[in-house]
């Protein structure tokens, strides 16, 4: 157990946060770029994904080819569509902006289904008599969009975006291998100084990040949830005055 | 008034729901119509408001054809019911409620108060107005799903098969009520069903259909209990098993003393009844 010991002595160091230590360190600085990377990424890949699966969702065209091309699009080795967008990206740019551009344009393209399949799968998945029913009442179809299907879809909405950004988060660590910045640069340094110590605080450092940030998506998802269900129940005495008349 | 003129519909897949349908709606009157699953009753009804485009023909109301009138604008003005009440699940009882004055603008504050005022009307303590659909009973939604579709005091109610998913007792409630609500507002109210029983106790025009949405018979429900057009209609009110056919069958029969109350049997002998000599009680 030295070596773990080792590590999380390693992390908790505060010679390896100081400002101006060297490379991979200072460890907030590959921690806040590994943020920006998923953010970046989880955030376009979501921009492309949301209106297309609300899309398709809402009409019920072009689910097979999408259902089609998702899949295929699962299918990809992560570090293969890394390296190969890196390379042709490093055609047209400097090496420094073509590893980042690269990486971040690959890591889009992988978080795209799954936040595309969570968007149009919670839409289907919303009663058709409800939609019915909105519709029957006078809703325009923006308004059964935004007002019944977005709201009553979110649990399945944020699932997909929580996987999409945990792949995201995972991706960005191999992608050091290819040029980019973030917590994966303290597993290659690692790497190539041949010191386990630093590989497995980069991995711990990871690992961490990514049960932090499962967590605090599956609250938003059970809070989402639990809102009209079971959760519910205690709010409604609570609030009968609020709704009263005043 | 709402008037069909030869409306016909043609699915896409070549089933024709409704072929050359005539019929005129008359104002503050219920009119019920009636038929086994598959008639075209549903895309009778949902051709009032257009959820449901006609292939052929007119469909008018107060004389103005609806085609004509924008969907959206035309739904809000026309209330509708559901069979599974089809409240949104994400939404508090008066929420629902206020739904279509809020979607016509109503300041929120305003629209719920009003909704609170509909549940009363309905016969739903007010205490229910801050729950979510989930937490209510099936007769209880169904009254909600009746508040919403009053909420915008809409000249016409539709409703489609609205008591359809609730037991016996409940529906008999909810009839009542409805039975009730009418007398006060006398709204235009188109009725679906493929109850005959719950056709007649709303109905002030019964219209019965065969297959393909042609009548069988139209007429108010004494109208057609005694002069049944066909073999068809026979079958469908139970007129053929003598179910309809009540006879008095005289107290001393039954081992009672003379004079007593006369017990109503009907063609098969089951007992139906008894009969009341002083008219309506009430």
């Amino acid at each position: 157990m030295n070596f773990v010991l080792d590590a999380l002595r390693y992390i908790f160091d505060p010679a390896s946060w100081a400002a101006g230590a060297t490379s991979p360190l200072p460890l907030g600085d590959r921690l806040v770029e590994h943020l920006e990377y998923t953010a970046i990424s989880a955030g376009a890949a979501a921009l492309i994904a949301l209106p297309l699966g609300f899309y398709i969702g809402h009409t019920g065209r072009w689910r097979q080819t999408v259902i089609g091309v998702t899949g295929a699009m699962r299918a990809l080795p992560a570090l293969g569509v890394l390296f190969f967008i890196t390379m042709v990206a490093g055609y047209q740019l400097p090496f420094l902006v073509a590893a980042t551009v690269g990486s971040l344009i690959a890591l889009t393209l992988l978080a795209i289904p799954s936040i595309l399949a969570g968007a149009y799968s919670g839409l289907e998945s919303v009663d058709r008599q409800t939609i019915d029913a909105a519709r029957a009442n006078g809703m325009t179809e923006m308004q059964i969009l935004f007002r019944v299907e977005i709201p009553l879809a979110l649990p399945l909405i944020i699932g997909g975006l929580r996987a999409a950004v945990l792949q995201v988060i995972a991706t960005a660590t191999i992608a050091s291998f290819a040029g980019l910045g973030g917590l994966g640069r303290v597993i290659t340094s690692g790497i190539a100084l041949n010191d386990f110590t630093v590989i497995l605080a980069g991995a711990l450092l990871v690992t961490a990040l990514a049960l932090v940030v499962d967590g605090l998506f599956a609250i938003v998802q059970k809070l989402t949830a639990t809102r009209f269900e079971a959760g519910a129940r205690s709010g409604a005495d609570a609030s009968v005055a609020a709704v009263g008349p005043e | 008034m709402i008037e069909f003129r030869s409306v016909t519909k043609k699915f896409p897949d070549g089933t024709v729901a409704v072929d050359d349908f005539s019929l005129t709606m008359p104002s503050h009157e219920t009119t019920v119509l009636v038929g086994s699953s598959g008639c075209g009753k549903t895309t009778i009804l949902r051709m009032i408001n257009r959820m449901v485009e006609p292939t052929s023909g007119q469909i008018l109301i107060d004389d103005v054809d609806v085609s004509g009138q924008d969907k959206v604008g035309l739904r809000r003005s026309i209330g509708y019911v559901l069979q599974a009440a089809g409240l949104l699940p994400h939404r508090r009882v008066v929420d629902n409620v206020a739904t279509v004055p809020m979607l016509n603008g109503t300041p929120k504050k305003d629209a719920r108060e009003a909704a609170l005022g509909l549940l009363d009307k309905v016969g739903l303590d007010r205490s229910l107005g801050a729950r979510y659909p989930r937490q209510l009973s099936g007769g209880q939604q169904q009254r909600v799903g009746v508040a919403r579709a009053l909420a915008s005091d809409p000249n016409i109610l539709l409703m489609d098969e609205p008591f359809g998913a609730v037991d016996p007792i409940v529906r008999a409630d909810l009839q009542a009520e409805l039975t009730r609500l009418q007398k006060e507002l006398g709204k235009t109210i188109v009725f679906v069903t493929h109850d005959i029983d719950e056709a007649f106790a709303l109905a002030d025009q019964v219209v019965i259909f065969r297959k393909g949405g042609r009548i069988a018979q139209q007429g108010t429900p004494a109208e057609i209990l005694a002069n049944p057009a066909d073999e068809f209609v026979e079958t469908f009110i139970g007129a053929d098993r003598g179910r309809r056919r009540l006879r008095v069958r005289d107290s001393t029969e039954d081992g009672g003393p003379a004079g007593g109350p006369q017990v109503l049997v009907d063609g098969d002998g089951r007992v139906a009844g008894v009969l009341d000599e002083r008219g309506p009680t009430r």
